[in-house]
C-alpha cells in the first residue's frame, strides 16, 4: 500500500475547516472594532459576538444569557470548579468545601481538585468500572453535607466511553440541588449535546476540538447558577470574565459548532468506520479495546498492547504518516501511565502500550484500511524485539 | 519529544536486535511497571565479544540507547565494555532529552548484568559481585546519581 498521511489525533486537536476560515476573515479586517467601542466600528463588532452567543445558545439548548467566552476548555473547567465551589460554600456557610468527580477526568479537573485539595478543601474521586462508566449510585454516595461541587466528564478524551450525566445530575438533585459541571470539550460536536436534557448547571467546551481555532472556549452557566468573577477589568462577559473577546475566534467556534450539529447525521458512518478500525486492529493477538465497546464516542477507537510499549508505537506509526496518541508513561514528561486506563483496572504494564485513533468526517475508508495494515506491522514489528512478548 | 537524529536512526533502524541461542552471558534490566526492559545477550570468546544482541521493551529512547550500547562495544575486550558508561552512550547519540537520561542508565546496567553473568559462569564471584546493581529501571525508587 502506498504510503498515506493519516492524522488520527482529532480527540487532541482538528484541523480548522474552511467554512470556518471563511466565517471569520472579515472579524480580522472589516468588522475589526472593540465590542465594547460605541462607534460603528464597534457596535457591529458586538452586533457580531450577540449573534454568535445566539447561535451557540441555540445550537446547544441554552439563552444567550448563558453562554460565557473563554480561552480554552482548561479555563472553563478552572472557572466552572473554583468559581461555584466559592460561591456555593459561602452562600451556605460551609467553612471546609468538600467536591466530587472521577478518577478519569482531564487534567484541567483532577489538577484543579488537586490545587484545591491542597488549599484545604475535601475531595472524592469516584471510581469507574472496567469499561470506565461512572455510576450515579458511586457519584450519590460521595455526596456530604459539605458538598459544594460534583463534576463528571460527558465523553472521555482517551477511551470514549459516554458517561451517564443526564442519570447522574437526576440522581444528585434529587438528594440537594449541588452545583454540577459536565466536562464537554470532548463531546461537544461529536454527539448531540443539549443542556436542558442534560440537567447541568455548567458545561464546558472548546474551539479547537471541533474544527475551530485554538485559543476560544466556552462555559454555559445556568441562570441562577452563581461563579465567583474570574477575571476583572473591563466589564466583558457581564463583568465575570474581562478582557477584549476574541471576536474572529468566536465566530469560528459558532460555525463549526452549527457545521457538526448540521453533519450530526454521518455521525453513524463514522461509527461505523471507527468500529471496522477497531475490528480490524483487534483481531491482533493480546491487543484489547480500551473504554466501552458501544458506548463511546463515534470517532474514537483506543487500544493496549501486550509486551510492547506506546511511545516507540506512536514513532514508528508516524513514520508511516499516521498521527495517533498514546497514554504511556513515556511520553509524558511526569512518567506516570494513563491514570485513565489504570482507574479501569488495567495492570500498569498494558499500560505503557496504549494508542488512540481519534477519527473524523474527513477519514476515508482506505485510510482505515492503511491503519489497519500498519499498526498490525508495527505492532509485531516491536513485538520482535521485545523481550517479554513471545 | 525532541530526539537527536541520530537517536531516531538508532531507534528506527536499531543495530544487533536479537537473541543469541549460545550465549555466554546474558543480562536483563528493568521492569514491565516501568515501562523498560533491555536484556543483552553476548558472546565472549578469549575475553573478546565476538558478537552481541538485544532485545528492548520501551520507548524510543530505551531502544536507541540499547542499539548504541551494542555497537559500542561489540568486538571490544571484556576490560572496554566494563568501562562503557551512560554519559558515553549519550554522547554517541547526540544526546538524549532529560527525562530519558535512564535509559542510557538502564543501557550501561543491562551490558553490566550481563558481564556479572558471565563472571560468575567462570568463577569469577568476587567481579560478578562488584557489577550486581539495585537499579530496576525505575527512577521513583532509585538513589544511584547517574540521572
Amino acid at each position: 500500500m502506498e504510503k498515506r498521511f493519516v492524522y488520527a489525533d482529532n480527540a487532541a486537536t482538528t484541523k480548522v475547516y474552511p467554512e470556518v476560515v471563511e466565517e471569520m476573515l472579515p472579524y480580522f479586517t472589516e468588522v475589526f472594532g472593540n465590542p465594547s467601542s460605541l462607534h460603528h466600528v464597534g457596535q457591529q463588532a458586538k452586533k457580531a459576538l450577540d449573534s454568535a452567543r445566539a447561535r451557540i445558545a441555540d445550537v446547544i439548548g441554552a439563552a444567550p444569557e448563558e453562554i460565557f467566552f473563554t480561552s480554552c476548555g482548561t479555563e472553563s473547567d478552572n472557572w466552572a470548579i473554583r468559581g461555584a465551589s466559592a460561591v456555593y460554600a459561602r452562600v451556605n456557610k460551609i467553612e471546609k468545601p468538600h467536591i466530587i468527580t472521577t478518577k478519569i477526568e482531564h487534567h484541567a479537573v483532577l489538577h484543579t481538585f488537586k490545587a484545591l485539595e491542597n488549599s484545604g478543601y475535601e475531595v472524592t474521586y469516584v471510581d469507574v468500572d472496567e469499561n470506565g462508566k461512572v455510576s450515579p449510585e458511586a457519584i450519590v454516595s460521595a455526596i456530604r453535607d459539605n458538598t459544594c461541587l460534583i463534576t463528571v466528564m460527558l465523553a472521555n478524551n482517551e477511551m470514549g466511553t459516554i458517561e451517564p450525566v443526564a442519570d447522574i445530575v437526576k440522581a444528585v438533585k434529587a438528594v440537594r440541588n449541588i452545583p454540577f459541571l459536565t466536562d464537554a470539550v470532548q463531546a461537544v460536536g461529536n454527539i448531540p449535546v443539549n443542556v436542558k436534557d442534560l440537567g447541568v448547571d455548567m458545561l464546558s467546551f472548546s474551539g479547537h476540538k471541533i474544527h475551530a481555532p485554538k485559543g476560544v472556549g466556552c462555559l454555559y452557566i445556568k441562570k441562577g447558577t452563581r461563579l465567583k468573577n474570574l477575571i476583572e477589568g473591563g466589564g466583558q462577559e457581564k463583568g465575570k470574565r474581562a478582557g477584549t473577546e476574541g471576536l474572529a475566534n468566536i465566530m469560528g467556534m459558532a460555525k463549526a459548532l452549527e457545521i457538526s450539529r448540521d453533519r450530526m447525521g454521518e455521525a453513524k458512518e463514522l461509527a461505523a468506520k471507527r468500529d471496522r478500525l477497531i475490528k480490524g486492529i483487534t483481531s491482533l493477538p493480546d491487543t484489547y479495546l480500551t473504554g466501552h465497546p458501544t458506548d463511546r464516542l463515534p470517532g474514537n477507537a483506543s487500544f493496549v498492547f501486550k509486551g510492547i510499549e506506546g511511545e516507540s508505537l506512536l514513532f514508528l506509526l508516524s513514520a508511516a504518516g499516521i498521527c495517533g496518541s498514546t497514554g504511556s508513561a513515556c511520553s509524558s514528561a511526569s512518567l506516570e501511565p494513563s491514570h485513565v486506563l489504570t482507574s479501569m483496572g488495567i495492570p500498569v504494564e498494558i499500560c505503557h502500550g496504549s494508542l488512540r485513533l481519534s477519527i473524523c468526517y474527513e477519514t476515508t475508508d482506505e485510510d482505515i484500511d492503511y491503519m489497519i495494515e500498519n499498526v498490525k506491522k508495527v505492532v509485531e514489528r516491536l513485538r520482535m524485539m521485545s523481550p517479554i512478548y513471545n | 519529544m525532541e530526539y537527536s537524529e541520530k537517536v531516531m536512526d538508532h531507534f528506527m533502524n536499531p543495530r544487533n536486535v536479537g537473541v543469541i541461542e549460545d550465549a555466554n552471558a546474558v543480562g536483563e534490566v528493568g521492569n514491565a511497571k516501568c515501562g523498560d526492559i533491555m536484556k543483552i545477550y553476548m558472546k565472549i570468546e578469549n575475553d573478546t565479544i565476538t558478537d552481541i544482541k538485544f532485545q528492548t521493551f520501551g520507548c524510543c529512547a530505551a531502544i536507541a540507547t540499547s542499539s548504541m550500547a551494542t555497537e559500542l562495544i561489540k568486538g571490544k575486550t571484556v576490560e572496554d565494555a566494563l568501562a562503557l558508561t551512560n554519559k558515553a552512550v549519550i554522547e554517541a547519540l547526540d544526546g538524549l532529552p532529560p527525562v530519558k537520561v535512564h535509559c542510557s542508565v538502564l543501557a550501561e546496567e543491562a551490558v553490566k548484568a550481563a558481564l556479572a553473568n558471565y563472571f560468575r559462569s567462570i568463577g569469577k564471584i568476587e567481579e560478578a559481585e562488584k557489577l550486581d546493581s539495585a537499579c530496576d529501571g525505575c527512577c521513583e525508587h532509585c538513589s544511584c546519581d547517574k540521572h
